[in-house]
């Protein structure tokens, strides 16, 4: 294996370096940058535009919210919800820690353990929406359709970090068993021919 | 075994006469998928995925021999449908969990079902039920199992214990109508599949071997794992540290697989240490003994300022223990340079002494031999050294000698150790007279020596008498003469010389293992001359085993004194000062796994090891910093390491860390030995007094030093551990309380503990538990003590 990763002390591991621009190193430098990036006028072309807009008549593509809200479609990638087991109302999720991996903003955690039944318990599962890009490969990952997105949008938060708990993304119990927990039909759902996918298995019983 | 050529796939392999093809192949970068053979284990056939054509005959290649010209093909139509179905056969009610298993992403099941596109299945068999049980430290569940019969083999063939065997599965037979539509190979496979399962080999509900978790680590899947490891992470998120044995002095590559702590946590932690089976078994310690950081919150400036001033007013002498790195052992004989102190290391200074006498009459400085060639071996003799627990990886060694090049060999110990008899019905133990080591390095050179010095054969002469003896009854009854050899008399143990014909039939490399109770025995110095005497005129490669993890690079790297001055600076050594990794000192160090730097292992190879978890407060290199040194970081001192003492000029950072594919160890480099002027001078055989109830200093299985004690798989209180004999004899119970009394009235109440993996009279004080004193009783550090152990009512 290559070592050359443990060599670099100075900085944590897997840190990239990201060559930019030069920065300008003296006054001149600093005023012959901005001097060319006024006489530019891309900032008399933008207020252009957004002037003209404002002013012209019977234009308006927006709603009013939060009095309005726009109807989302079904597989809109909004917040996480973990969802249950049909049959027992459990966790879907085993902890496989796919989504884990596959997680591109690396946002995703997860901790398991053993249980008294010696089975893999999810002992706690984290999103951080400050990080989270709403691409929905968690959700195309799970093998057991335990992790989806709702149409949940509206997440505002007064933190950068904003962190959504297993318990906050499970469907609440009263919830489960009023039978209000709904399929995702986005991003990792089975498709409607699925079932002409499946070879059958012999078996000896 | 001559170079030869064989021809894999169109490419020309050069190789060993007899080498198996499968191994040249690796060695060559050429895929056979296999999945039951184990580099330097005994191929069982078990898998039958390794089927190639040999000169258009099909052979399995982890166990077809090597021929010159050989022409082999690795895959055709014909093999691809074998290993296809056999593939799919594994896959026959293997439970679908890879979600959940902690094997998922380094599963060689996984792997091998995706290699070979098996994407629909065409056989099915009843299945029953298969419970999982656990074995102590060692979580098995029969579910995952394949059959494989790698932990079977690695424990047998490698370990040393055999303390796993298959045995009957029950449960459906393979129904007759699958030979015809199944390919021959792949049925075969199947049929012996279906029938085992692996268990205890006594038959026990539980495993009572060393642990060292060796068939866990070969498992290809997940039903052999660590029971303390099972659904805490993923292969995957694991990063892999390479490092060297932190415990003892094979300091066998290692791996700490280390993660984020856990969801509100995100500072590294150590989840388990994994190894390179193929070519480095670790032992338990290793395995297990991970987690012994030393946590400190930041850098405490006011312990440091205390203890740079008094080493700059009061001390004159650092002790320290050789659980360091050679970096921090080059540090302190820089300080000793440049201010002149002491530097006592008790363990190192006797070691020292040892090689510097053995030099004196070999004419090397260093041994000849290492593990390998103790591994290559067909005769191995162990003295001196409690094998299975001082350094289990000699114990692997010397094992894998013996079972696969049809070895044999000779164990001498006074404490006689059930385990290592086990190895092989061609090993004699021999335990002989406590101190009688002497006696047994004169008898090997009596039996092997070659062209001895002529006092040496005179002085062996005459212990050889001449008896007559009557064999035979009435009529044939003859007269014959015998030789009669008195040294057996002074070990104190059976003439065994009629058995050595048998043992030594068809042998051409010897090698011997030499361990710690010579070092401070009080004929230590003959001893060491002896041993180079053995080195010098007797076929034998001599490894010397160092006591401590680094003990040989502390021995060439620092000029050690025997006596200590008016104040001492401790170093993981308690003193008037004490600087310490075990966290209970005047100023905190990093553990060893919070280091990077080299170690000299026993092979003489100097091995690096890297960090596998941060260390927020100060270390050595920033005491030396201070006390007028200048370098930013411990390992600038690598290529700083004394050359003319054997050392190289290399940075550690292009020190390598790996084993090749052919199983070569491309780790750091190998030390340079020296010639050395010498003499053939030894003593005679001294009176050794007999002990009536003699104690022994050494650790438990798993147990090196107050390190591994810290681990949390590890940890235990110390007590006397002894045979179960020698509870019965006393009418003790494990468990009981007793008082160890030893001369110049020291004494000791603490619990005794039955060890039923040795045997014989001889009890032992352990050194891991700094609780319990145990050097109290072996004031000269000789591994022996007369005393006397009552029960407390
Ligand atoms: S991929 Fe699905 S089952 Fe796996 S850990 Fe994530 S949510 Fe759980
Ligand atoms: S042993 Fe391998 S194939 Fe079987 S469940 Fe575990 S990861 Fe999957
Ligand atoms: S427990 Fe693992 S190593 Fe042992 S036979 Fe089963 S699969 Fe092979
Ligand atoms: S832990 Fe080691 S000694 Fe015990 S069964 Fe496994 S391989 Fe054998
Ligand atoms: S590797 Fe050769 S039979 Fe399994």
């Amino acid at each position: 294996m290559s070592l050359e990763q443990f060599s670099k002390r100075d900085v944590a591991p897997g840190y990239i370096f990201y060559n930019a621009e030069e920065r300008p190193q003296s006054g001149w430098e600093f005023f012959k940058r901005g001097f060319s990036r006024a006489i530019k006028g891309e900032l008399l072309v933008g207020l252009k535009i957004v002037l003209v807009e404002m002013f012209k008549r019977g234009n308006t593509h927006t709603v009013s919210y939060p009095q309005e809200k726009l109807a989302i479609g079904p597989r809109y990638r909004a917040i996480h919800k973990l969802l249950r087991l049909q049959e027992s109302g459990s966790d879907r999720c085993i902890g496989c820690g796919l989504c884990e991996k596959i997680c591109i903003s690396n946002c995703i955690r997860i901790e398991t353990k053993l249980d008294k039944n010696s089975r893999k318990e999810v002992s706690q599962y984290t999103i951080n929406f400050g990080r989270c890009i709403f691409c929905g490969y968690c959700a195309e990952v799970c093998p057991e359709l335990a992790i989806v997105h709702s149409s949940d949008y509206e997440n505002a938060s007064e933190q950068r970090a904003h962190y959504g708990l297993r318990e906050d993304m499970l469907t609440p119990l009263d919830e489960f068993k009023a039978n209000k927990q709904q399929e995702f039909p986005g991003f990792g759902a089975l498709s409607d021919d699925a079932d002409s996918f499946v070879k059958k298995t012999p078996l000896a019983y | 075994m001559s170079d030869i050529l064989v021809n894999i796939d169109g490419v020309e392999c050069k190789a060993k006469e007899g080498e198996f093809v499968l191994n040249i192949a690796r060695a060559n970068d050429i895929f056979i998928p296999a999945l039951c053979y184990l580099s330097n284990c005994s191929p069982t056939l078990a898998c039958r995925l390794c089927l190639v054509e040999v000169d258009g005959k099909r052979a399995y290649s982890c166990n077809a021999k090597a021929k010159d010209g050989m022409s082999i093909i690795t895959k055709n139509e014909e093999i691809e449908k074998e290993r296809k179905a056999i593939m799919e056969i594994y896959d026959v009610n293997h439970p679908l969990e890879c979600g959940v298993c902690d094997q998922s992403g380094e599963c060689e099941l996984q792997n091998y079902t995706m290699e070979m596109e098996i994407d629909s299945q065409s056989h099915s068999i009843a299945d029953m039920p298969r419970p999982a049980t656990d074995w102590g430290k060692i979580h098995y569940d029969p579910s995952l199992c394949i059959v494989c019969e790698r932990c079977v083999t690695v424990c047998k063939d490698m370990i040393g214990e055999s303390a796993l065997k298959t045995v009957k599965r029950g449960g459906p037979e393979l129904d007759k109508e699958w030979k015809e539509k199944t390919p021959k190979d792949a049925y075969a496979m199947w049929n012996k599949l279906q029938k085992s399962i692996i268990g205890v080999a006594s038959g026990a509900d539980t495993l009572e071997c060393t642990m060292c978790g060796e068939c866990s680590s070969v498992c290809p899947v997940g039903a052999l794992v660590s029971s303390d490891f099972q659904y805490k992470a993923n292969a995957w998120e694991l990063k892999k540290i390479p490092a060297a044995n932190p415990h003892s002095s094979d300091c066998s590559l290692i791996y700490y697989d280390v993660r984020h702590d856990n969801v509100t946590n995100s500072n590294d932690k150590i989840f388990r240490v994994s190894n390179d089976y193929s070519f480095g078994p670790i032992h338990g310690g290793a395995r297990y003994g991970y987690d012994f950081e030393n946590v400190v919150e930041g850098k405490d400036e006011e312990a440091f300022e205390k203890v740079i001033n008094t080493i700059k007013t009061k001390v004159d002498t650092i002790e320290f223990n050789s659980f360091i790195t050679n970096e921090e052992a080059l540090i302190l004989q820089k300080l000793k340079d440049k201010y002149g102190y002491k530097l006592v290391n008790d363990d190192a200074y006797a070691y020292k002494k040892f090689l510097d006498n053995f030099a004196s009459t070999s004419g090397e400085n260093l041994y000849s031999g290492d593990l390998k060639s103790v591994q290559k071996s067909n005769f191995v003799i162990s003295v001196g050294t409690a094998i299975k627990t001082d350094s289990p990886n000699a114990g692997y060694a010397f094992n894998n000698a013996l079972s696969m090049n049809k070895g044999a060999g000779l164990y001498f110990h006074p404490v006689a150790d059930p385990i290592v008899d086990g190895y092989s019905k061609n090993l004699l133990s021999l335990n002989h007279k406590v101190g009688a080591e002497e006696a047994v390095l004169y008898l090997i050179l009596d039996i092997f020596g070659k062209n001895l010095p002529i006092e040496t054969a005179d002085y062996l002469k005459s212990f050889h008498t001449t008896c007559k003896q009557t064999v035979g009854e009435g009529e044939e009854a003859k007269e014959i003469e015998v030789d009669e050899n008195s040294l057996f008399e002074i070990l104190g143990i059976d003439d065994f010389s009629e058995k050595l014909p048998k043992l030594l039939a068809k042998k051409d490399s010897f090698s011997l293992i030499a361990g710690e109770d010579l070092y401070n025995h009080s004929k230590s110095k003959n001893l060491a001359k002896l041993l180079g005497l053995i080195q010098k005129y007797t076929d034998f490669s001599v490894v010397i085993i160092p006591s401590q993890t680094n003990t040989l690079g502390v021995s060439i790297i620092c000029d050690l004194n025997k006596n200590r001055g008016e104040f001492t600076l401790g170093y993981n050594v308690k003193a008037d000062v004490t600087l310490s990794a075990l966290g209970k000192g005047d100023l905190d160090m990093p553990a060893l796994n919070q280091q990077e730097g080299t170690f000299t292992s026993m092979n003489k190879r100097v091995v690096p090891t890297n960090a596998a978890l941060p260390y927020n407060g100060y270390c050595l290199n920033d005491i030396a910093n201070e006390l007028g040194f200048d370098a930013e970081f411990t390992i600038d001192y690598t290529a700083e390491l004394p050359t003319r003492r054997g050392f190289k000029a290399v940075a550690f950072d292009s020190l390598p860390n790996e084993f090749t594919r052919a199983g070569v160890e491309n780790r750091g480099y190998l030390l340079s030995s020296k010639i050395v002027t010498c003499k053939d001078e030894v003593d005679e055989i001294s009176e050794t007094k007999a002990m009536n109830s003699p104690l022994y200093l050494a650790n438990p299985v798993q147990q090196f030093s107050a390190f591994t004690n810290r681990a949390h798989q590890l940890n235990e209180a110390g007590s006397l551990y002894a045979s179960s004999e020698f509870l019965e004899k006393r009418e003790l119970k494990s468990g009981d309380m007793v008082v160890v009394e030893g001369s110049g009235g020291v004494k000791l109440t603490l619990r005794v503990e039955v060890d039923l993996m040795i045997s014989g009279d001889i009890p032992y004080l352990p050194t891991f538990d700094t609780k319990l004193n145990a050097k109290q009783f072996f004031p000269n550090g000789y591994r022996f003590a007369d005393v006397s152990i009552k029960g407390v009512k």
